[in-house]
């Protein structure tokens, strides 16, 4: 019984993974394409049918491109800071609920890897995780453009994992558990959007942030530091950094989706593609933000975090508080 | 502290107006045709004094005009322009050979400006990249065509101070000769 469990969790896996990743490789192809037209010009459309290979072509490019190691850097965690970042993103996968539990020939498969009681915990603590990642692969090129990138990343995540953290208590406080599956299941009335709005904007607000994406991208700023931390990386090594930006991306869409828009639940349509519609409506926003905003200055940025954010975070959480005490008595 | 606050409340909403502007006028773009010239399927026309493949031209009755004066070969800054000058037995100079190093040719179009007789000039036509470099080097009759050119009635000889065509004063512009031994005060 444990083999035919073990094939299911393969399968489930494999599936997975390949929809992830190839999510992220087509994200960035929409991002080009959606940044072309922001731009009123077409984004990449030459390799097949309105550029459809175009994700193929790149990595084949990435794969068959010269491994270069610059001299003088820490070759051991040069090598695996990137695979920090990549592999960071894609663990978070493995806590969000896909679909309610599927009946299969009477067994019941969860639609999800793994129901941590501690799900949220879990996420948070990945989300900061892939931060070593950016400040050690900054650390470890042995350049002043990537060292004052991974910097700007460490102190930039550390900032923004704050109101990050917080903005999700009064949701953990709604659905009364800390894990996923729970959550979704607390918002089978309506989506906690409708009654967390100020919770929901910080959360959006700190999730760019926490990918690194534009207009608080400062560890990569392209015009003041070449590319900031993966300034030294090629290849496949930069590479990963950016399917780590794009898959962080996807799984902060499928978070905002499990906290504040009801997960998979929706009428008509599968709990799967609404999941996954949900999921790239924040994509989308972001790619939409990049074509907007212009970065802000460091201090800026700072500014935002620690004396709005945050302080915003903690009286949402107090007053969410309040309201339960007072709906409940 | 009322006005202050009042203050605060108004730049917020400002600010946040501000964004909203600009998330709009974004997604307005996203909507809008795109400007951009898809190249291989749609090529621009340029205009005729745009600068790039050169050419040799040819007179009006169908005499090539390049007289070897080499000026276009002394302006080039780059040197690309060679050639070997000879003459007819009327006496008219041409060139025995003419060749230009495309691979070298920077497209300034100063050997257009130094020609005398209008004979080296640029083309629109900009579209002629090889994989093999030495076929970038144009000889004369790569370089020669059948029509004048932009200035397709220019002929050099049939204007004054030259004497290879008509005798003298037959050309344009040009008075008789005065007869110096008639015209004493």
């Amino acid at each position: 019984m444990w083999f035919l469990g073990f094939v299911l969790l393969m399968a489930k896996i494999a599936i997975v993974l390949g929809a992830l990743l190839g999510l992220a490789a087509y994200l960035i192809l929409v991002e080009r394409k959606l940044l072309g037209r922001f731009q009123i010009r077409f984004g990449p459309n030459r390799v097949g049918p309105f550029g459809l290979w175009q994700p193929i072509a790149d990595g084949i490019k990435m794969i068959l491109k010269e491994d270069i190691i610059p001299a003088d850097v820490d070759r051991t965690v040069f090598k695996y800071s990137p695979a920090v970042v990549a592999t960071v993103a894609i663990l978070m996968v493995a806590v969000i609920p896909f679909s309610s539990d599927l009946i299969l020939w009477g067994y019941k498969i969860p639609m999800v890897f793994s129901d941590l009681n501690v799900g949220v915990l879990f996420v948070l603590a990945l989300s900061s995780l892939s931060v070593y990642g950016v400040a050690l692969g900054g650390w470890a090129s042995n350049s002043k453009y990537s060292l004052l990138g991974g910097i700007r990343g460490a102190a930039q995540m550390i900032s923004y994992e704050l109101p990050l953290g917080l903005s999700l208590v009064p949701v953990v406080m709604l659905a009364g558990s800390f894990s996923l599956v729970d959550i979704v299941n607390a918002q089978e009335k309506y989506p906690f959007v409708l009654v967390q709005p100020v919770a929901f904007l910080i959360f959006i607000l700190s999730s760019i942030a926490e990918v690194n994406r534009l207009p608080f991208d400062l560890p990569e700023a392209e015009n003041e530091l070449n590319a900031g931390y993966h300034t030294e990386f090629s290849g496949m090594r930069f590479a990963l950094f950016f399917i780590g930006e794009y898959v962080h991306m996807i799984v902060l869409g499928a978070l905002v989706a499990v906290f504040f828009l009801g997960g998979w639940r929706g009428p008509l349509l599968p709990p799967v593609v609404w999941l996954l519609l949900k999921m790239l409506l924040v994509p989308f926003f972001l790619i939409w933000t990049r074509a907007t905003l212009p970065r802000p200055r460091y201090d800026q940025l700072m500014h935002f975090g620690w004396k709005l954010l945050v302080p915003v975070a903690l009286v949402n959480i107090v007053v969410t508080g309040g309201m339960i005490l007072w709906v409940r008595s | 502290m009322l006005r202050k606050s009042v203050e605060l409340v108004k730049a917020g909403y400002e600010g946040v107006m501000g964004l909203a502007d600009a998330y709009f006028i974004t997604l307005k773009h996203l909507f809008r045709k795109p400007i951009t010239e898809q190249y291989p399927e749609y090529k621009r026309p340029l205009p005729t004094r745009s600068r790039a493949r050169i050419i040799l031209t040819r007179d009006p009755d169908g005499d090539e005009r390049c007289v070897a004066c080499f000026l276009c070969s002394a302006v080039c800054p780059v040197s690309c322009i060679s050639m070997e000058a000879a003459e007819r037995e009327d006496g008219r100079r041409y060139a025995r050979w003419f060749r230009i190093n495309f691979a070298r040719c920077i497209y300034c179009g100063f050997c257009e400006e130094a020609c005398p007789t209008l004979a080296i000039q640029l083309t629109p036509d900009y579209e002629f990249c090889k994989r093999d470099i030495l076929s970038f080097v144009y000889e004369k009759e790569d370089l020669l065509v059948n029509h004048g050119g932009k200035d397709a009635e220019y002929d050099f000889y049939k204007h004054a101070g030259v004497t290879a065509k008509g005798g003298k004063g037959a050309h344009i512009g040009e008075t008789e000769p005065v007869n110096v031994k008639s015209n004493m005060p």
